[in-house]
């Protein structure tokens, strides 16, 4: 259970506070200025002070707290500010402080609906957006008209959906987007390399559509390899996790996805590979320390898709060691800036073709340093998007829509494989 | 109010504009009053002013006047009578958001006298045709139970909650489920000194207040279980929390559980997923089918490390609850160690648990990989991450004697970087390795003693003391190192000064001849110049002991020591059991039984009889509870400094942050309880026992007491006493400790 809610900016003023319970005093947000915000020491997101456990998550230039007295389920508390972030998102763009201070009447609306007595309820932001609105004024016949049908739907079995939808145009847009996690060792050798995935739909889809989906791939959950030949394309996922329209009982069962989808936008599943990872780019490095002050390197970069394909905004952030001077460099594609602030050299590439090579030269000079400690080298992190290529090779192979009214519906399948960060090579 | 507050300031105008005529300006003021009162301005003056507001079409003003009398209330109880009517008549409106807001509004003004209104109200709305006011008023009676549990049990609240457990929306079901948890938690917390005055109020002298106010029976479980597939995540939880309460009646119906939370492992919800994880650790201790077993053990791996790819802090309460469910079922993740790599990005926190769980995972198959990133870790920046790093390495050689060498291989390549943190961390952990593996490694030693300048840190300089002590005969010039410590003895720490007397001990009983100037000069220091009353002892006990009997001596200092091991475990398996039984909570991310922070006494006399009533294994019980009450009491003096109700003293509570859990975590590390050992008392365990080895029950306290060693023991020396090998004896004796090393 949540007792209070605060959102502090980052000199620790209160920005919103509620208490939900009535075993905490509003004076405890002192307490956590002092404690935290004050206090450069804590590594911890849960900071526990006598009985009372403050559980934090800081976003842009904000803390976001949830607090608590008894033992409570940390997964949740943590899960419940996201959520919140999430939906803040969804209002009003970003969380911050500006935007914080700006709507925070709606947030104490928001909180007084996802929130109550410290047990979250519900939190679609669909929903939500049906009965707490951006624009205040708002026709009150129009409220009290809807205010029935939104309390069933918002309490209903299917609590994501109005059962009054309707578009004139039947369409599915789904989107599967894959993270990509490498690491790879000095050597050249895979350390770890699987995707995290996610299958994104936007279904505008009138009345109670209930949709079927399938993928390549027998969703072996448990890896069983004695199940004879399998098919080439087939595609081993690790684990998945379902939006809650999927009916989880039946895919225990017989491993079919089914669901009635919210309307509009929302993350229908999210799944985890880690056998046959097709990686996109690989990256030789040469990095050397002639002497004491001066560090070359060199990189290639190539790009291992198919030669149809387009790769965009690749990034390759190459770390320099804390005293550098200046940085010489020289590539054959896009643009190599030095940045000190950051300590890397940024290689940024618009555009790579399938297949392409690349190739950066660069010349770090050192300043000379009474320091002894060799240079840590932090990996070479890699960020791109190559549309059209999933790394796990995942494909969707259908996707069904039935609805009573039996309409003709259009689907439209992406595929996006990205890194952000996690694509890391150590050299 | 007639007092005429003064007519200026900012309270003045808004209360100027709340009696405005236009009605936006109105709205706009009260905005202001609820932005005043967040910034933390009094703003009860305008308590009148704002009722006033009160009745109103415009929803979202509603809802602001509701907040301002949520925060209010209880500072004008007199005033929040003229609110009564308005409440009364809104949970009648015809708009269900209406009538909900206004029931749960009205269930958290915290004053008695609007208490009296509300129980015709939300009698009422507990059986409303809408779901989401039902919904709301479900959570009321929770509410209404913690301010005044006699009036739910007046108007039967309760048995109407039991009987929404029923209800066909699967959110009511949700909310009355997390209700009814909630004044099971809130009952039990009651003191139970007063049984009788509830019971001479109200008439029917069953339906007081009692610890079995939500019981699951059979047809309960049924509807939760159907209720676990419909309702919102939240609600999963709420009905999880539940399940785990449940006690299955044999052995089928925990299979069935079993069987029916398992879906849940796929929902996208941590907590969900976590919820259900612990669903299944609670009833699977009564499930004998073998398959079932594997097939749980199998089907939670891959949520499992689904989830440390999530939000930072999601990830880390995940891996703090993996550490634990490894320590029950090591063979969940055997294989998937490699996910637990740490990114050069992660936070801190996160670094570290995940460095814990790859020491657990790792076997012979995965050693080579680990030691590979282990190094990778140990040329990182943040230092508290390093030497952790460094610490993972002697783990792993400790556990895996097949890699040892390979281990000692990779720590002699960290030595060579010369990096100073690293180095003394290096030496730490090599004297580990030497512990456990005696004379296996003696050819590293030179490579040690040549970073003796490097080292500055008490607790590195005592650990490459005592390798040259105990490999004194090996090491030619060991008479010359130990000359270097002597030297500056009186500077020392005191658990270096321990450990210099000890190694110059040992190296007089190895090498007699040429060593008798410096142990004379080392007696002489510890006992005239040094003002540690345990190094002191220390001395005399071994001055003693080898001026009357030095083959006493040689036995009692050079005495063989079992080797130690890493243990499965970091907690007592008795509270293990209990923490497996609450994943997901603070307790087990904490690795602490709840008491020991929460602390409002609740482990009592009456939790106590509680649980002995409904226990059904009561040896185990009864050894949890002993070990439950153990861990209590170290943490009484914490609880002390509770500031419940005095913020003014908050920063002197005691607090559980990171570092303390980091330190919790280490005084469960067996290998850091050694160093501790060794840094508290140095040898001190081998030497001074035969002291007490007459008077030894075998018990963990008595151990530490001679090594803590703040009691002046001088003179109770009797060589005679010692003559019996003390080690045997007590690697009998003290099974269970050693057992921990």
């Amino acid at each position: 259970m949540i007792s209070a809610f605060f959102i502090f900016n980052q000199k620790g003023e209160v920005l919103i506070s509620r208490l939900f319970r009535t075993d905490l005093k509003r004076s405890i947000s002192d307490v956590f200025r002092i404690q935290v915000i004050s206090n450069p020491d804590v590594r911890s997101p849960i900071i526990t002070l006598g009985s009372t456990s403050f559980f934090h998550v800081k976003i842009n230039n904000v803390y976001v707290v949830g607090v608590t007295k008894c033992n409570a389920s940390a997964a949740l508390v943590f899960e419940f500010l996201y959520r919140f972030i999430t939906i803040s998102r969804a209002y009003f763009g970003k969380l911050d402080e500006e935007s914080v201070k700006n709507n925070f009447v709606l947030i104490y609306e928001l909180l007084d609906e996802i929130l109550d007595f410290g047990y979250p309820q519900n939190s679609e932001i669909d929903t939500l957006k049906m009965y707490i609105t951006t624009e205040s004024i708002k026709s009150e016949m129009a409220v009290r008209e809807d205010s029935s049908k939104i309390t069933i739907q918002a309490t209903g079995a299917t609590s994501w959906r109005r059962s009054d939808v309707k578009y004139r145009k039947n369409e599915a847009f789904v989107d599967v987007i894959e993270t990509v996690n490498l690491l790879m060792s000095k050597e050249g050798a895979v350390l770890r390399a699987d995707v995290d995935g996610q299958i994104l739909m936007r279904a505008y889809l009138s009345g109670t559509p209930e949709c079927k989906f399938g993928l390549n791939d027998k969703l072996v959950l448990q890896k069983r390899g004695d199940t004879g030949p399998k098919s080439e394309d087939a595609v081993e996922l690790d684990d998945c996790q379902f939006h809650q329209c999927v009916r989880l009982g039946k895919f225990d069962t017989d491993r079919s996805i089914s669901f009635i989808p919210p309307d509009g936008e929302f993350e229908l599943m999210r799944y985890r590979s880690t056998s046959n990872i097709n990686l996109p780019f690989r990256l030789q490095t040469h990095v050397t320390e002639p002497t004491k002050s001066r560090v070359e390197y060199t990189i290639h970069l190539r790009a291992s898709f198919d030669a149809k394909l387009n790769a965009n905004n690749v990034v390759v952030r190459i770390p320099t060691p804390l005293n550098t001077t200046k940085v010489e460099s020289k590539t054959g594609a896009g643009k190599a800036k030095y940045h000190p602030g950051e300590n890397f050299i940024i290689w940024k590439i618009p555009r790579i073709q399938g297949q392409q090579e690349y190739t950066l030269t660069a010349e770090a000079d050192l300043a000379q340093t009474t320091h002894r400690q060799a240079w840590s080298r932090p990996p070479i992190e890699l960020d791109f998007s190559v549309v059209m290529f999933t790394a796990s090779g995942l494909l969707v192979r259908f996707l069904k829509v039935f609805e009573k009214s039996g309409y003709q519906s259009v689907k439209w399948v992406r595929y996006l494989s990205k890194a952000n960060g996690s694509y890391q090579i150590r050299f | 109010m007639s007092a005429a507050p003064p007519r200026k300031g900012e309270n003045w105008e808004l209360r100027q504009q709340l009696n405005s005529e236009y009605r936006d300006k109105r709205a706009d003021a009260i905005k202001r009053v609820i932005a005043n009162h967040t910034i933390g301005k009094d703003c009860s003056g305008l308590f009148p002013d704002v009722v006033k507001n009160m009745q109103t079409d415009d929803l979202e003003q509603k809802k602001l006047v509701y907040l301002y009398l949520m925060n209010y209330a209880k500072t004008q109880p007199e005033l929040v009578i003229l609110a009564v009517n308005t409440f009364v008549k809104d949970t009648a409106d015809s708009n269900p958001l209406v009538r909900a807001l206004a029931i749960r509004t009205m269930s958290v003004l915290r004053a008695e006298k609007i208490l009296d209104y509300l129980a015709s109200p939300l009698s009422r709305c507990l059986k409303d045709e809408n779901p989401y006011v039902r919904k709301t008023a479900a959570l009321c009676v929770a509410k209404v139970f913690d301010l005044k549990p006699e009036l739910c049990v007046e108007y039967g609240f309760i048995e109407t909650l039991r009987d929404l457990i029923g209800d066909g929306n699967p959110m009511v079901v949700a909310n009355a489920v997390a209700a009814l948890g909630d004044i099971h938690e809130a009952s039990l917390a009651l003191p139970p000194s007063n049984p009788s005055s509830p019971n001479g109020e109200s008439p029917p002298p069953s339906s007081r207040p009692s610890s079995q106010l939500f019981i699951i029976d059979q047809p309960t479980l049924t509807k939760l279980l159907v209720a676990l597939n419909e309702c919102s995540e939240w609600g999963r939880i709420a009905i999880l929390n539940t399940l785990a309460r449940y006690k299955a009646q044999d052995v089928a119906e925990s299979e069935h559980i079993c069987e029916r939370v398992m879906p849940q492992f796929q929902h996208i919800n941590a907590a969900v997923v976590l919820g259900a994880v612990k669903v299944i650790m609670i009833h699977m201790r009564n499930v004998q089918r073998e398959d079932l077993l594997r097939s749980l053990s199998r089907k939670m791996a891959p949520p499992l490390v689904t989830l440390i790819s999530s939000a930072p802090e999601v990830q880390w309460v995940a891996l703090r609850n993996i550490n634990l469910l490894l320590q029950k079922r090591p063979d969940i993740l055997a294989n998937e160690m490699r996910v637990f790599f740490c990114k050069y990005n992660d936070p801190p926190y996160v670094k570290v648990e995940k460095l814990e769980i790859m020491v657990r995972l790792a076997s012979e198959r995965n050693v080579d990989t680990l030691l590979g990133e282990l190094k990778e870790y140990a040329s990182e920046v943040d230092v508290e991450f390093v030497r952790k790093a460094v610490l993972a390495i002697g783990q792993a050689a400790i556990k895996i004697e097949t890699a040892a060498e390979r281990c000692v291989g990779v720590l002699m390549d960290l030595i060579e970087t010369r990096v100073s943190y690293v180095v003394q961390e290096a030496v730490i952990v090599m004297k580990d390795i030497f512990r456990k593996y005696p004379h296996s490694y003696e050819g590293i030693i030179p490579a040690l003693c040549a970073n003796l300048d490097e080292l500055d840190e008490p607790e590195a300089k005592a650990s490459l003391i005592w390798i040259i002590g105990e490999y004194a005969e090996k090491i030619d010039n060991a008479d010359e190192l130990l000359t270097v410590f002597l030297e500056a003895f009186k500077e020392e720490s005191y658990p270096v000064q321990l450990q210099t007397l000890t190694a110059i001990v040992k190296l007089f009983l190895k090498k007699p001849d040429q060593s008798q100037a410096i142990v004379q000069r080392v007696l002489q220091a510890a006992t005239k110049d040094c003002d540690s009353p345990d190094v002191r002892d220390r001395a005399y006990i071994y001055w003693r002991l080898l001026s009357s009997d030095p083959a006493a001596a040689k036995s009692v200092v050079l005495s063989v020591r079992p080797p130690i091991s890493l243990p499965q475990t970091t907690v007592v398996p008795a509270i293990l059991e209990e923490l497996l039984g609450e994943i997901s909570s603070l307790a087990s991310v904490y690795h602490k039984p709840a008491a020991t922070f929460i602390g409002k006494g609740r482990l009592g006399a009456e939790e106590m009889q509680r649980r002995a009533v409904d226990q059904t294994r009561p040896e185990e019980e009864v050894s949890r509870e002993k070990a439950l009450q153990t861990v209590v009491a170290g943490q009484q003096a914490e609880n002390l400094l509770d500031f419940d109700d005095e913020p003014s003293a908050p920063t002197e509570a005691g607090a559980i942050s990171s570092q303390a859990i980091a330190s919790a975590a280490k005084s469960s590390n067996p290998l850091d309880e050694l160093m501790d050992l060794f840094s508290s008392a140095s040898m001190a365990a081998p030497t001074t026992q035969p002291v007490q080895s007459t008077g030894m029950s075998g018990s963990m306290a008595d151990l530490m007491s001679p090594m803590n060693g703040s009691g002046t023991r001088s003179g109770v020396v009797s060589p005679t006493v010692a003559a019996p090998p003390p080690q045997q004896q007590l690697n009998g004796a003290e099974d269970d400790l050693l057992g921990l090393f």
